[in-house]
């Protein structure tokens, strides 16, 4: 079962013990689910219990999971709380990463918003701020997630679409005028070219005055789980990890308050992966990273703590509760058992969370204000650091500023109103949530097995894996859904044939040519001759094997915008295709 | 009524990478028995369209949620237009807004198909709407 030769000790992908009562490793159900000879979890469904006629035959979550009708003291007895729950703020935080949680400081309610051009995201963000919001999160459009400038033939009719368009500094300065940046985090959802945006925000920094030492914020930079999911790629697995752990490396002398990467399993779910899939592939990829960061020569400990997860909080409750404390519980004994850190910190998983957009319907959109604060409440009683609340009309297209409000107001209800925040992990010990919370954690365990059977993270995306086991799962979930075996209340229960009528933000054409207007504008005024320069200092460190935010640095202070930089390195790094798997 | 020969070619235009749509609509035609081509991510409608007439495709199933539709849709028609294909069924999937249907229709696509949509459905209504074949 293990596929560990030495038999060493460890926990995470590469190797878990198997035997032992008191292994640390190991986790703690009380009934085992073995992995099969296919490779498939098992789960071990015991007996129906007798007595009455039961409303269906199955009764499942939505990641096709059996639920039985009542769990008990045997469903546990393998659980040690000592060693399995522990106290919040102490390893292996199953319960929380810090001792009071929500008493001490609520959760960051932090909404994504980014469309057409900077001035527009720019208004949104100072409306968000001024109604209560305590950090910002930016969305960038299509063009700037994969490195083309607005003017490039590929970014026609994308421009401004589902975020903000991002060519030069310029646009960042616009972006981020008259908010104060020593007081607010932000959080930025890019990949590919995380490091070069991140390049700009310290350069914009720089000119409010707000040295990089004092910038609190995070950049998803999490390539592998584009590879695996969210498919905003552009370089191959080799020089994007390079990329990473030069962040890292930056990062942890520069910009030491900076969470560099938010490791995602949000858009794994999206993709239409099981709630066990999301956690197991997740924390898989942490993992690597991990291995990466120590493979180019970094402590463990210097960069660890700035690592943060994001994760999905999808309609089915309690899964979705047992996945956050099953999550902090696998991650802490990984990084503390496999990889040898020692600064608790590195055992922590922090993470932010952000309510299912798959989950909500076009049909009856004000359905959506509900599943959304359902969805709110499982992250919240998950222990979640900072939270994303979906708006009613993301179906349908960005969320109006009306939608926008009702969801950030429902975590505000959730935090002042419902009382959930008085005390902490109030879910423990329950035996339903208990029994889950082990099960995934010996899910995920089992699909890390699995990975390192098929050599690790890289190679099993270039084999397709996570790709086909996400492509299953997406479409098994449809198949019940047509059946009716799964319930969407204004899909395929409760249908009503009213048309929705929710008022929709639209992105007027007019944003592509002001963009373009303005990019025109700053390429003739820039000096061209220290753009130059500052992209042939890119090219040559990119050969060589120096740290890259320099560079980026520097050519963003110039004025090169961000598609001039990425096609040098697509120059030198290639390019990525992908499998196409369905 | 076999659909064996009926070939469908499942497309993402632009710079969208939300697959799972598509990647879902892709397997319910396979299901149904219909061939299937998978284009991948990132295809321009030059490329979408040289890969209908490669392929000799009956169905072109464009799925775009970027919100670049409007843009996107009626460039891939064109293009096909020009390489003499425009017996070929245009269908568009995704995150379309109602208002914008009728602009997506008058360019050429026969349907569209928002979220929630029934995979029996959209299987039944290209097999019903076939041009080159006939129904």
């Amino acid at each position: 079962m293990s596929n560990n030769p030495e038999g060493n000790r460890r926990c995470g992908p590469g190797g878990r013990s198997a035997q032992g009562g008191s292994d640390p490793c190991r986790p703690p159900a009380a009934r085992k689910a073995p992995a099969t000879p296919g490779g498939g979890v098992h789960l071990e469904v015991p007996e129906h219990r007798p007595g009455g006629g039961e409303r269906r035959e199955r009764f499942i979550t939505i990641s096709d999971r059996e639920i039985r009708g009542l769990y008990g003291p045997e469903e546990i007895r393998d659980l040690d709380p000592h060693r399995d729950l522990g106290v919040p703020g102490d390893y292996p935080y199953t319960r929380g990463v810090h001792p009071t949680m929500y008493r001490g400081r609520l959760w960051t309610m932090r909404q994504f918003a980014g469309f057409g051009t900077a001035e527009q995201s720019n208004a949104r963000y100072k409306y968000l701020l001024s109604h209560g919001q305590t950090g910002l999160s930016v969305a960038f459009d299509f063009p700037t997630l994969l490195g083309y400038d607005s003017d490039h033939e590929r970014s026609r009719g994308e421009v401004g679409r589902l975020g903000v368009a991002i060519d030069t500094l310029a646009d960042m300065e616009v972006l981020f005028g008259g908010i104060p940046l020593d007081r607010v985090s932000t959080s930025m959802t890019i990949n590919a070219p995380a490091a070069v945006i991140w390049a700009m925000y310290i350069a914009v920094a720089e000119k409010q005055g707000v040295p990089s030492e004092a910038l609190t914020g995070t950049i998803q930079n999490d390539i592998l789980k584009e590879y695996i999911a969210q498919k905003t790629f552009i370089f191959p697995p080799g020089p994007s990890m390079r990329l990473i752990t030069d962040t890292f490396a930056y990062g942890s002398e520069r910009v030491p308050k900076w969470n560099t990467i938010s490791i995602s399993g949000y858009h794994i779910r999206e993709a239409g992966s099981t709630a066990a899939q999301e956690l197991a592939f997740t924390l898989a990829d942490g993992f690597e990273y991990v291995r990466a960061g120590i493979e180019a020569g970094l402590d463990v400990d210097a960069f660890a703590p700035r690592l943060s997860f994001f994760f999905n909080s999808h309609s089915d409750f309690f899964e979705e509760v047992a996945k956050f404390r099953a999550a902090r519980r696998i991650w802490a004994r990984g990084m503390r058992e496999r990889f040898g850190a020692k600064n608790p910190r590195s055992w922590m998983l922090r993470f932010h969370t952000q309510t299912a957009g798959v989950s909500l319907t076009a049909q009856q959109p004000e359905n959506n204000i509900v599943r959304t604060a359902y969805e709110a409440l499982a992250a919240v009683l998950g222990g979640t650091q900072s939270l994303h609340t979906n708006s009613m009309d993301e179906a349908l297209a960005l969320p109006g500023e009306k939608a926008v409000k009702i969801a950030l107001r429902t975590q505000q209800i959730l935090a002042e109103e419902t009382g959930v925040a008085n005390t902490v992990d109030p879910l423990a010990g329950s035996y339903f949530v208990e029994y889950l919370t082990s099960q995934m954690e010996q899910e995920a365990l089992a699909y890390f097995d699995r990975i390192e059977a098929l050599g690790g993270v890289v190679p099993a995306i270039e084999k397709g894996f996570f790709q086909r086991e996400i492509a299953d799962a997406a479409y098994r979930y449809q198949r019940q859904v047509q059946s009716g075996e799964l319930g969407v209340v204004g899909v395929n229960r409760y249908v009503e044939d009213e048309p929705s009528r929710v008022e929709l933000l639209r992105i007027s054409p007019e944003v592509e040519r002001r963009q373009l207007d303005r990019l025109r504008d700053v390429k003739a005024k820039r000096d061209q001759g220290r753009v130059r320069a500052a992209l042939e200092a890119v090219r040559s460190q990119a050969r060589g094997t120096g740290n890259m935010m320099p560079v980026f640095l520097e050519a963003v202070k110039a004025y090169a915008s961000l598609g001039e930089i990425i096609q040098v390195l697509r120059e030198e790094f290639g390019e990525y295709r992908e499998p196409a798997i369905f | 009524m076999s659909h064996a020969k009926v070939r469908v070619l499942v497309a993402k235009p632009g710079l969208d990478s939300h697959d799972r749509g598509a990647k879902v609509v892709a397997r319910a035609y396979r299901d149904a028995g219909l061939e299937v081509v998978y284009t991948g991510l990132h295809q321009t409608p030059e490329e979408i369209a040289e890969a209908a007439v490669q392929e000799d495709v009956d169905v072109a199933a464009l799925s775009i949620l970027s919100g670049a539709h409007l843009t996107l849709v009626p460039e891939v028609v064109n293009r096909l237009r020009a390489k003499g294909a425009d017996d070929v069924l245009i269908l568009v999937g995704g995150i379309i807004p109602d208002e914008d249907v009728p602009a997506l229709k008058e360019a050429g696509a026969a349907g569209v198909f928002g979220p929630g949509a029934n995979l029996d459905e959209i299987v039944e209504f290209t097999l019903a709407n076939l041009r080159r074949r006939g129904a």
